[in-house]
C-alpha cells in the first residue's frame, strides 16, 4: 500500500513542478498547491499506514492509527489554506497593477 | 518561573490582535506598539539573565517532553531573542519617522509584531514540526511586510520571494515525514537521542542534507540566495533592516540547532565538506555581487549574503572557538547590518534615491549620518577594533588551525572585497563634489539617528569589550556542541 502510494504522490509532486516552471501565475498558484496536497500525503505515508483502524488508543485495541501525523497534517493544512488565500489575493494585485499574469513580462528589467 | 518563557511569543501576539483594532489611529497604534517593544526588551533581558544561570523547559499544558510541545531556552536561543528584541524596537522606532499613513492604515504594525511571534517562537521551540510552524507564522506576516503598499516593484518581486518559500516549507515538510518515519519523533531532544543511537546512517545524513537545503533557502546560501537582494529592495527601510538583520539568521539559527543537536555524527560529509564548501561559494559570490552593484541597498542585501557564509563557515569548522566565532558573528552582524540598513533609509530620505552614483558631498551637510555610517561599515568589513574584527578572528584563526586552507583564504579575500565595496558606498555618497540641492542639505534626519545610534553603539562597544563577550559566545558554543546538555535538560534524565 505504501508504495502505491509513493507512486501516487511522486506523480502528484511531478505535476506540481511542472505546474510551477510555467508562465502564467494561476497556474504556479495551482502548481503551489498541488505541491502542499503530494506534501501531506506524503506526511501520512511515511508514517505507515493502517487500514481499518481509528487513531485512538484504548486499553483493548490491539491495532490503531497513529495519531500524530494526522494532527501535523491538520496544522499544515490549515497553514496551506492561509497561504494560498494570500497567494491568489496578491495574484489578483499583481493583475491590477501591472494588467498580466504572464512572468515572462513580469521579470522586470526596465525599471532597476 | 518556566512560564515566562512562553512571554516573547504571547506578548508580540497579544500586541498585534489588540493593534489590529486600533488600524485607524495612528497615534494609539504607535503607543501600544512602543509600550510593547520596550517590554519585550526588558523581558529578553532578565530571560538571558535567566538562561545563563539554568536551561529553561516550559511542558505546554504539563504534558511531559516527548509527547506534549515543549519550549526550550538555552543560551543560545536567549541570546538571539535579547538581540531580536533590541533590533526590533530600533526599527519599531525608526518607521515611525518614515512609515507612510497609507502603510499605517493598512496593517503594518500588527504583522511587524506577528512576525516577531514566529521569529521568538522558532528560536524557542524544541519540536521540529512546531519550528516549521512558527517558520510559517514568520514567513506569512513577512510576505504581507515585503507587500505592503503594494507598489509595482513590491506586488512583482514579492510573488517570487512568496513561491520560492512556498517550495521551500514544502520540503521542510518533506523533511519532517521522513525523519519521522525513520526516528518516529519530532521531538528535538528525543530526536538526537534516537539518532545517535542509529549512528546517522545513510538515510539520516540524506535527510539532513533536505534541512539543510530547506534551511539554506531561508537563510540566503548559495546557490539558493538570488532571491534575496531583488525582494529587500522593494520594501520601506524599516522593514528591509528588520529583515535583513533577522529573517536570514532565523535560517541560520536553524541549522546551527539541528547540526549541532541532530546530524552532527557525520561531520567528514556534512560539516567539513558540504557546509564548509557552500560556506565558501556563499561568501565569495555574495561579496562579488557587491562589488558591481551600485545601488545603496542592492549592495547592503549582497553583503547579508557573503556575511551568511561567515557564520555557516563557523558551523562548519566544527570546534568550539570557530562556532564561538560564528555566534559572536551573528550578534554582530545583527546590529551592524540592521543599523546600515536603516542609514540607507535616512541618506534616501534626504537624497530620495537610493543609486550611489547619483548622490555625493553628505558628509558636508550630514556629518553625524556620514561618521555612523563610517564606523559600521569599517565595523562590517572586520577593522580593529571594532566588533567585526573580533567575530571573524576566531573563524579564520580555527579554520588555519584545522587545516582548511582555502576556506580561510576565501574569508581574507571576502573581507578585503568587503572593505572594497563599502568604501565604495562612502566614496560616492559621502565624499565627493556636493550634488544635493539647497533643499535635500537642509533636510534635518537626526530624529531618524536616534534609533540607529544605539545599535552602532553596540557594534563599538561588542568591540572594546570583546573579551566577556566572546567568554559568552564560548560557553554557548561549548553548551551546544555537547548536545547531552540538550538532551538531558528536556528529557530530565
Amino acid at each position: 500500500m505504501e508504495i502505491v502510494m509513493s507512486i501516487v504522490i511522486g506523480i502528484i509532486f511531478g505535476t506540481a513542478i511542472y505546474l510551477m516552471f510555467s508562465n502564467n501565475i494561476i497556474r504556479v498558484l495551482f502548481g503551489t498547491l498541488m505541491l502542499s496536497h503530494s506534501v501531506h500525503l506524503l506526511l501520512l505515508t511515511m508514517a505507515g499506514l493502517q487500514t481499518g483502524a481509528p487513531p485512538v488508543i484504548s486499553l483493548e485495541a490491539d491495532t490503531y492509527t497513529d495519531p500524530l501525523p494526522q494532527a501535523m497534517i491538520l496544522t499544515a493544512i490549515v497553514i496551506n489554506f492561509a497561504i494560498t488565500a494570500f497567494m491568489f489575493v496578491l495574484a489578483y494585485r499583481i493583475y491590477q497593477d501591472h494588467g498580466t499574469l504572464d512572468l515572462q513580462q513580469l521579470r522586470g528589467a526596465k525599471d532597476e | 518561573m518556566s512560564n515566562l518563557i512562553i512571554l516573547p511569543i504571547l506578548l508580540p501576539f497579544i500586541a498585534g490582535t489588540i493593534l489590529i483594532f486600533f488600524a485607524k489611529s495612528s497615534r494609539l497604534q504607535k503607543i501600544i506598539s512602543t509600550v510593547s517593544v520596550l517590554t519585550l526588551v526588558v523581558l529578553s533581558v532578565y530571560l538571558a539573565f535567566l538562561a545563563f544561570q539554568d536551561t529553561i523547559i516550559l511542558e505546554a499544558g504539563e504534558w511531559a517532553a516527548p509527547y506534549g510541545i515543549i519550549l526550550v531556552l538555552d543560551n543560545l536561543a536567549a541570546l538571539m531573542l535579547l538581540i531580536t528584541s533590541i533590533l526590533a524596537a530600533s526599527c519599531l522606532f525608526f518607521a515611525f519617522g518614515t512609515i507612510s499613513k497609507k502603510r499605517e492604515k493598512f496593517y503594518f504594525y500588527p504583522f511587524y509584531f506577528f512576525l516577531l511571534v514566529g521569529v521568538n517562537g522558532a528560536f524557542l521551540t524544541g519540536d521540529l514540526f512546531n519550528l516549521f510552524v512558527f517558520f510559517e507564522v514568520m514567513l506569512l506576516s513577512s510576505y504581507v511586510l515585503i507587500v505592503n503598499g503594494g507598489s509595482k516593484y513590491q506586488l512583482r518581486e514579492s510573488f517570487k520571494y512568496v513561491v520560492l518559500n512556498v517550495f521551500a516549507s514544502a520540503l521542510f515538510v518533506m523533511g519532517v515525514a521522513w525523519l519521522y518515519s525513520v526516528t518516529g519523533t519530532v521531538n528535538l531532544a528525543q530526536l538526537s537521542e534516537r539518532v545517535a543511537e542509529i549512528g546517522q546512517p545513510g538515510i539520516v545524513t540524506v535527510i539532513a542534507v533536505m534541512f539543510f537545503i530547506v534551511f539554506g533557502s531561508k537563510g540566503a546560501l548559495f546557490p539558493l540566495y538570488f532571491w534575496l537582494p531583488r525582494s529587500y529592495f522593494g520594501p520601506p527601510a524599516a522593514i528591509a533592516a528588520l529583515f535583513g538583520g533577522l529573517l536570514t539568521k532565523v535560517g541560520i539559527y536553524a541549522i546551527i540547532r539541528s547540526f549541532t543537536l541532530i546530524f552532527y555524527h557525520e561531520p567528514l560529509f556534512t560539516h567539513k565538506g558540504l557546509i564548509t564548501v557552500v560556506a565558501g561559494l556563499t561568501m565569495f559570490f555574495g561579496v562579488l555581487g557587491a562589488v558591481s552593484q551600485f545601488d545603496f541597498k542592492r549592495i547592503l542585501s549582497y553583503h547579508i549574503i557573503s556575511q551568511v557564509g561567515y557564520m555557516v563557515m563557523g558551523l562548519g569548522i566544527f570546534t568550539p572557538l570557530a562556532v564561538a566565532g560564528a555566534i559572536f558573528y551573528i550578534v554582530h552582524h545583527m546590529f551592524v547590518k540592521t543599523a546600515l540598513f536603516l542609514l540607507a533609509g535616512a541618506t534616501e530620505k534626504i537624497t530620495g534615491t537610493t543609486d550611489i552614483k547619483a548622490m555625493g558631498g553628505l558628509i558636508k551637510s550630514h556629518p553625524a549620518l556620514t561618521w555612523g555610517f563610517f564606523i559600521a561599515a569599517i565595523s562590517l568589513a572586520g577593522i580593529p577594533p571594532l566588533s567585526g574584527f573580533f567575530s571573524k578572528f576566531p573563524i579564520i584563526l580555527s579554520g588555519f588551525q584545522e587545516g582548511q586552507w582555502v576556506i580561510a583564504a576565501v574569508a581574507l579575500l571576502v573581507g578585503l572585497l568587503t572593505l572594497f565595496s563599502m568604501m565604495k558606498i562612502f566614496g560616492y555618497v559621502f565624499w565627493g563634489e556636493n550634488k544635493l540641492t539647497e533643499k535635500q542639505s537642509k533636510t534635518s534626519v537626526t530624529k531618524l539617528l536616534i534609533p540607529i545610534a544605539p545599535l552602532v553603539a553596540f557594534s563599538v562597544v561588542l568591540g572594546f569589550a570583546a573579551e566577556p563577550i566572546f567568554a559568552y559566545s564560548l560557553h554557548i558554543a561549548e553548551q551546544i556542541l555537547e548536545p547531552s546538555n540538550y538532551v538531558d535538560a528536556v528529557l530530565k534524565e
